[in-house]
């Protein structure tokens, strides 16, 4: 059984149709790199599969280790595996980021049917998460993503994804704003998560993150649909040429 | 003028009679303060929608229930349990109905540089307090802190020596007992002197004992002498059924520091006004509070900063979150008098409104008769962040504990105001508390 199947999906934002029948497999252990244009519909792919409110599914399934994810909510979804690194992540003033990260923690334990960790435990458990990332403890203290960098907020993202240790890690564009160095960090991040029973998507405009997280399968999302798939190579094609013959495609 | 002569009638009870039975009626100057405020209370009668200052805060429910002054103490065995703030190695004095109960009371273990009486007791020994209750109450302070003038019967004397650091808090417990058959009020009114270059905290609880409707009203005066600092924190927790109005009056002196914090959360209807003047240069008023409210409760926050001297600093914020039908005031007011230059007066407001039927309403003032100075003020009304709940939502966590984290993050932005750690975090106990007991509501509703 595929860990994502992606069929037929429909989707509108505002009553505006923005994906107009993808489809998608993943299997177990897989990378897969999802590139396209502007407004081709990456980030409302994301935060479909996530399940944000306004996001309006009008045709299509998606089966999440052959669960309908569309029936469930956004924490049933993260309880279940799926974790999305946002591209844009909130702030959240007052909440702790270590609150945060033990809160999510023993929600997703608690759905596993594994034990709470308590305080002790947990900062243990997040240090030894957190020190390859660069996060000292002063990060963990602050409120979630306040006054952090944009690399900060970035790293951040993939400290949750660490200790949540997800099934599915969707990163949406994920790489925006970041320079070399931050983006290697969190590059070796998403690369110590994988295994067999790991998978990510990496949803990303530029072929850049593709040198450091080289995936399984490419594919060309345009207007809505997935329009190519093929190999690594297919970033490389994509990087040279850019999106000048999808977008035109789209226009024809 | 004509009045409606029925309105506040029950308040004012049979005042003749009445008053010669309270302490002190043998005193004339006592009497003659009293004599003016019930004078005062009956031209005016309860504040109505065209005084501006109670524009926005409706007490004709007072009148409603008939509420008469209490002359017999409430009886009342014990405190009840975890009703009170929490607050380690404090000194308590409990006041059941306004009544001061030394049974209850940590009176004998006073710390160093700490003087507590009753009022009422001090009254009936000596009568030299005339000094220290302040002159009849001015129009601005209202009918109701007239009504206290009128039946002032008990209330705190508080003096902390000159130079004293009292590490030890002052915890003043007030508790209301509802008494069946009696819409029972009380007016206690409250002395504080901070004297010079001493440093001392006083906590209030205000809580309620049994089902039932009840009215306090109290006028608390307070002297911040130079160089003293006071820290004064109160937790307003009255019974559902509760009428809670408290006045503040504070004077700060030079390099005086008056740091105060309320949490507003109990009674049917609560209002918490502050004036403070600052007479002394280089002196510090902070005003903050946080206040939660469900149901048909009314909280209302008022506060007056007068900045009269020179070199002050003021700041307020004041945050709370609204539920169901819930309404919320916040006035405030800051007045830079001539002369006061390099003032630096801040206010903000903020509420989170979770429910579509709450209203809250804010009305921020500046005054400013000084050209050098920096005040700023802010309100802001809004709901929770759906872009901060789905990032919650979106690492595993339901949507009602999203909603709490959101809804305590938010109004502990207030607590952090306190200097004070241990205050603080038994302030953060109790807004938790009521986090808490909306997510049972809401997951009762739910089911």
């Amino acid at each position: 059984m595929a860990l994502l199947e992606i069929r037929n999906l429909h989707a509108t934002v505002d009553d505006k149709p923005i994906l107009k029948g993808l489809n998608l497999t993943m299997d177990r252990g897989e990378v897969h790199a999802i590139m396209g244009p502007n407004g081709a519909g990456k980030s409302t792919l994301s935060y479909v599969i996530a399940g944000r409110e306004g996001y309006e599914v009008t045709e299509g399934q998606i089966l999440f280790d052959g669960k309908d994810l569309l029936e469930m909510e956004a924490d049933e979804r993260a309880c279940a595996g799926l974790f999305l690194a946002f591209q844009y992540p909130v702030e959240i003033p007052g909440v702790t980021n270590t609150t945060f990260l033990k809160t999510a923690l023993n929600a997703v334990r608690k759905a596993r049917g594994e034990g709470e960790l308590d305080a002790m435990q947990f900062l243990k458990y997040v240090r030894g998460k957190a020190k390859p990332l660069g996060i000292g403890d002063d990060m963990l203290k602050r409120g979630v993503n306040v006054g952090f960098s944009g690399g900060e907020k970035k790293r951040n993202e993939i400290l949750q994804m660490a200790v949540l240790e997800p099934t599915l890690a969707v990163l949406d564009e994920t790489d925006s704003g970041l320079d070399i160095d931050a983006l290697k960090v969190v590059a070796e991040g998403v690369n110590a998560l994988r295994g067999p029973d790991n998978s990510a998507l990496v949803i990303t405009h530029y072929q850049r993150l593709l040198d450091y997280i080289v995936p399984d399968h490419v594919h060309v999302l345009a207007d809505g649909r997935i329009v190519k798939s093929g190999g690594k190579e297919l970033a490389l094609e994509l990087e040279a040429k850019g999106y000048a013959e999808y977008v035109g495609a789209e226009a024809a | 003028m004509a009045k409606n002569e029925t309105i506040g009638l029950t308040l004012a009870g049979a005042f003749d009679e009445t008053s010669l039975r309270l302490p002190g009626a043998d005193l004339a100057w006592l009497d003659a303060l009293r004599s003016q405020g019930i004078e005062s209370f009956r031209t005016h009668g309860l504040p109505n929608r065209k005084v501006e200052s109670w524009r926005y805060t409706n007490v004709g429910a007072l009148e409603k229930h008939g509420f008469a002054p209490q002359e017999e103490a409430a009886p009342l065995l014990a405190l009840p349990e975890g009703a009170a703030l929490a607050i380690e190695g404090a000194c308590r004095i409990v006041f059941v109905n306004g009544r001061m109960r030394a049974d209850l009371s940590d009176l004998d273990a006073l710390p160093e540089g700490i003087e507590a009486y009753s009022l009422a007791e001090k009254l009936e020994s000596d009568g030299e307090l005339e000094d220290l209750i302040a002159p009849a109450s001015k129009e601005r302070d209202g009918a109701l802190a007239a009504l206290n003038d009128a039946f002032m019967a008990d209330g705190l004397l508080l003096c902390i020596a000159a130079g004293a650091t009292v590490e030890t808090p002052i915890h003043l417990i007030s508790v209301g007992v509802p008494v069946a058959g009696q819409a029972v009020a009380f007016h206690p009114r409250n002395l504080v002197v901070a004297a010079k270059g001493s440093r001392a905290t006083l906590v209030e609880s205000h809580i309620g004992a049994g089902e039932g409707a009840y009215f306090s009203n109290s006028v608390t005066d307070i002297r911040v002498e130079n160089g003293a600092t006071l820290t004064h924190a109160k937790l307003q927790d009255e019974g559902a059924q509760a009428f809670h109005v408290a006045l503040g009056r504070v004077r700060i002196g030079d390099d005086a520091v008056y740091d105060n914090f309320t949490l507003n959360r109990g009674a049917e209807l609560a209002r918490n006004e502050i004036h403070a003047r600052i007479d002394g240069t280089g002196a510090e008023c902070r005003l903050n509070g946080a206040y939660l409210a469900t149901g048909r409760q009314h909280v209302d926050n008022t506060t007056v900063i007068d900045h009269k001297a020179p070199g002050s600093r003021s700041s307020e914020v004041f945050k709370g979150a609204l539920d169901e039908k819930a309404r919320g005031v916040f006035q405030g007011r800051i007045v830079v008098h001539r002369g006061a230059q390099q003032t630096d007066g801040h206010q903000l407001n903020k509420t989170l409104l979770l429910d579509r039927n709450a209203e809250m309403d804010t009305k921020p003032e500046l005054e400013i008769y000084a050209d050098d100075v920096k005040c700023s003020h802010g309100a802001t009304i809004g709901e929770l962040d759906d872009m901060a709940l789905f990032y919650l939502q979106a690492r595993g966590i339901d949507m009602a504990t999203a909603r709490d984290m959101l809804v305590s993050a938010f109004l502990n932005e207030a607590v952090e105001e306190l200097r004070d750690e241990a205050l603080a975090d038994a302030f953060r106990a109790r807004i938790e508390g009521w986090v808490e007991a909306r997510h049972e509501v809401q997951g009762e509703k739910a089911a």
